[in-house]
């Protein structure tokens, strides 16, 4: 063993209790001031590009004309919906990444219905199907993985992920026997001429509906989760399911019910993206959306309203990023450098906010 | 003392976040001593040994070893300066064998398992250490993993052996025979700290005694001129009366009988087997044994969270209503007859409690559902909280304090005043004490002896025996999921009970 004389740590890591409010979320304006400092010297270095320059284009991209702000703001929302669906399942516990599907067959199912009932019902029955459609399909798409964790304790990491597959190999498969033109393997618009089964927009706002009905659900999200029964039920199951069995809690019909939410929002989301943005589907429809998500929820710390704000920021940096791919001229690569550090920096400061470092005192050393 | 320092704290001090483990600790310990750290739970014992052996790095202060100054990183450095502790929840790999267990992680050259082996055995002849080295450790009582934790020290040629809290999983007996070993290695020159809050193995084993109190060294006397009243005094800062009231029962009535009941775990293990009692209102049964002998299943079983044999039969006697069979029925069901259950497991948070949750949403773990509608109704709960803070000290900075943030011993009082709260007929507590200090002990004591006057019946399963003889009317002695005897908590002696906690073993479960 080491017999030589060993020195103090140059620092060591100590717990903090909870800080207050304004410290916790000046540390985390620091970890983004930090990272935009880093992102620029390090855009400098590979590009030759001057940072400020970069970071107003960046701004620009996301803010720059009235077109771009609604887009800004409809990625924002759909995103934030898909977000608010993951949520409850992870304050369970339940690590459903399988959102990227369960939204997809929520729109496979929009689809189908303004496919094959358009123009063949009322348009206003039309719409209420395609609702009652997406959100059932998607709902049970989430059930079955939830109903083998909750019989069988299968792994549901694994069993959502895989679900995700399948959905999007579903997609596929409708893609070519619905494809129009023929021979395209393409839906294509749906119902141009008619517009049957298109959401309706408010005003001359295309996407002022959906930004709408996401609002409402982050409202509804926050008080089911705070206020009600089920939301509690749900974090006791996460936090220990010993304790909800103690309680005579029936856990699987927690799992069960929550993952039939989860769905649901998911649904809405595929509703929304089909049926009123985009008009038709492809097996990109989601996205990446499913996965992005976790990270709004969990940096938002399950708090919907605090998922706006990661939300927003998450969507500026993608679009402001790819402004500089394209302005510059730059790989597109190289917008998710900026983006990985930025997301980095806010990940790593909340060790600062859990813990302080200790250094080495300096009057020790001249001792 | 003309002896020689082995070793030395000067002005240890050690904070998490606010709260301050240790504040300017001073200690020292002589080679071939017994030295007690005593404390109560929450006043920085382990903290501070564990900054000796290597688990934390304090703050500030220094620690002198041989008159030495040394910096402990790592509990690898504190075993390159002979430090070696016994923690109290053993770190062994299970499917190991008990030499393998010892000699895992050093790095010295060739593994030579005959030589490793050889050296075992001499010091297991040395200190009388009675083991068999090729068992398994899943294979083992509580009391040979001990055995095989502190031969692992001495093999790494320790010479300043810690021991966090050795005799809380032992028997009486066991503790005797470990006793004996520690006073023959004192006699070999190593010194020993004994990191206890139990007063008569304080006197028995140490030398001198150090005393924690709120983090900070209160003082340190001599074995020989302390008693128990003296320490307690120095480890409360105050004098005070530690008694328990226990009345004798006024008109038991048989609320609980219980027959055959047997519990086979899902690995085929049996957990209980054939257990038959009655439990009567107006009266605490006491459960003694051994950690991992079915107190759990047992309770548990009566709460409904086991699955039984068919041939078990466990009946509630209600006053108002028919004689009800418990067997059979959900949790749910048998908490509306009246019947609460309050376990205190070992990370204290696990089962009961929802760490991240406040004290109020705790409140409502069993209420919630009470009364229609989607949403949570949380004035009741509050105020129950407040309640509960206010009558059992609950130190917290509000009823909304998550209940993770606070200190092990308001933890429980919160989780045993919600149970209480409810004035169940049937209460059953396991390990309410667990980890509390004195005062809050003898607080949740008195709370069951009110139970038990307000005609409740109460099974209290308990670890300290010298507190079942105190607090119990009957105590009923478990071993390997059986009941080997039931004596009178007035007229029982400890060495009773204990050789009852022994009796007819084939194999101890080693599960804790």
């Amino acid at each position: 063993m080491n017999k030589t004389k060993n020195h103090e740590p140059l620092f060591h890591i100590v717990k903090r209790d909870s800080l207050p409010v304004y410290k916790s979320w000046g540390i985390r304006i620091i970890a983004i001031l930090a990272a935009l400092i880093v992102a620029g010297v390090i855009t400098m270095l590979l590009t030759g590009e001057n940072p400020i320059n970069v970071y107003l284009t960046m701004f620009k991209g996301a803010f720059g004309t009235s077109r771009r702000i609604w887009s800004l703001l409809q990625s924002l929302a759909m995103l934030l919906c898909v977000a608010l669906a993951v949520t409850p399942a992870f304050m369970m516990r339940f690590w459903n990444i399988g959102a990227e599907g369960q939204v997809l067959i929520g729109g496979l199912a929009t689809a189908a219905c303004m496919i094959t009932l358009g123009d063949k019902i009322p348009n206003a029955l039309l719409i209420i199907v395609m609702i009652v459609a997406s959100i059932s399909a998607a709902a049970i798409w989430a059930l079955i993985p939830a109903f083998f964790k909750a019989k069988f304790n299968t792994n549901e990491t694994l069993f959502t992920l895989m679900m995700n597959y399948v959905a999007i190999q579903l997609v596929s498969y409708f893609e070519k026997l619905w494809e129009n033109p023929k021979g395209s393997s393409n839906i294509g618009i749906i119902n141009q001429a008619t517009h049957a089964g298109w959401l309706p927009t408010i005003g001359n706002f295309d996407y002022l509906l959906n930004i709408i009905v996401v609002l409402a659900l982050t409202v509804f999200m926050y008080i089911y989760l705070k206020y009600s029964k089920h939301g509690y039920e749900l974090t006791v199951v996460g936090e220990s399911e010993n304790t909800a069995r103690y309680i005579g809690l029936n856990v699987k019909k927690v799992i069960m019910r929550t993952m039939i939410l989860s769905g649901a929002v998911c649904g809405i989301a595929g509703l929304l993206l089909v049926g009123g943005t985009n008009h038709t589907i492809t097996t990109t429809t989601a996205g990446g959306r499913g996965f992005t998500a976790i990270m709004v929820s969990w940096l938002a710390k399950f708090n919907p309203i605090y998922m706006i704000l990661t939300a927003f920021l998450i969507t500026f940096l993608e679009s402001g990023a790819g402004e500089i791919s394209t302005v510059f001229g730059l790989n597109e690569s190289f917008s998710d450098i900026i983006t990985g550090i930025i997301i980095f920096f806010i990940i790593g400061c909340e060790f600062f906010i859990n813990y302080k470092l200790h250094f080495r005192s300096s009057h020790k050393e001249v001792k | 003392m003309a002896e020689a320092l082995a070793l030395e704290l000067k002005g240890i001090t050690k904070t998490f976040g606010s709260v301050v483990a240790n504040k300017d600790v001073d200690l020292k310990v002589y080679k071939g001593e017994i030295l007690s750290v005593l404390g109560e739970n929450g006043s920085g014992k382990t903290t501070l040994m564990n900054m000796v052996s290597g688990i934390y790095y304090p703050d500030s202060g220094e620690i002198l070893v041989d008159g030495e100054n040394v910096i402990i990183r790592s509990p690898k450095d504190a075993f390159s300066y002979k430090i070696g502790m016994i923690h109290q929840h053993f770190k062994l790999v299970d499917v190991f064998t008990a030499t393998q267990n010892i000699v895992l992680g050093i790095k010295d050259g060739k593994f030579n398992i005959k030589a490793v082996e050889k050296k075992v055995m001499e010091i297991t002849e040395k200190y009388g250490f009675n083991i068999d080295l090729n068992k398994k450790i899943y294979e083992m009582s509580v009391s040979e993993k001990q055995t095989v934790e502190i031969i692992k020290v001495l093999y790494r040629g320790a010479d300043i052996l810690i021991l966090d809290e050795p005799t809380a999983v032992l028997t009486p007996q066991e503790t005797q025979k470990l006793f004996n070993i520690l006073r023959k290695m004192k006699k070999d020159g190593k010194s020993i700290i004994i990191i206890t809050h139990k007063l008569h193995e304080v006197l028995e084993i140490s030398d001198r005694v150090t005393i924690l109190r709120k983090g900070m060294n209160v003082g340190t006397v001599e074995t020989k001129d302390a008693t128990e009243q003296s320490l307690t005094e120095m480890m409360m800062g105050e004098k005070i009366e530690l008694n328990i009231n226990r009345e004798d029962p006024i008109n038991p009535v048989e609320r609980l009988v219980v027959d055959n009941l047997t519990v086979v775990k899902k690995d085929g293990t049996v957990a209980l087997n054939n257990v038959s009692f009655n439990a009567y209102g107006g009266e605490i049964l006491g459960i003694a044994g051994i950690s991992g002998c079915g107190q759990k299943e047992l309770l548990e079983s009566i709460a409904g969270l086991q699955i039984t044999t068919k041939e078990s039969s466990i009946i509630y006697k209600p006053d108002d209503l028919e004689n009800q069979q418990l067997v059979g029925k959900s949790p749910k069901e048998i908490r509306k007859l009246g019947i609460a259950l309050s376990f205190v497991p070992e990370d204290r948070l696990g089962m009961g409690l929802v760490g991240d949750m406040d004290i109020v949403d705790n409140m409502m773990l069993r209420s919630y559902k009470s009364g229609r509608g989607t949403f949570l109704n949380r004035k009741e709960p509050r105020s129950l909280a407040n309640q509960i803070i206010e009558s059992l000290e609950v130190v917290t900075p509000s009823a909304n304090t998550p209940v993770r943030r606070l200190s092990g011993g308001n933890v429980q009082k919160v989780l045993v005043g919600r149970e209480i709260s409810s004035a169940p007929k049937v209460l059953m507590v396991a390990y309410p004490v667990r980890g509390l200090d004195i005062n809050s002990s003898y607080t949740i004591y008195n709370l069951l002896s009110e139970q038990k006057k307000n005609g409740a019946a109460v099974i209290f399963v308990g670890e300290d025996i010298d507190v079942l003889i105190e607090l119990c009317d009957r105590i009923m002695v478990m071993n390997s999921g059986m009941i080997t005897g039931v004596v009178d908590g007035r007229t029982a002696t400890k060495e009773e009970i204990g050789l009852l906690m022994t009796k007819s073993v084939e194999r101890e479960d080693s599960n804790e």
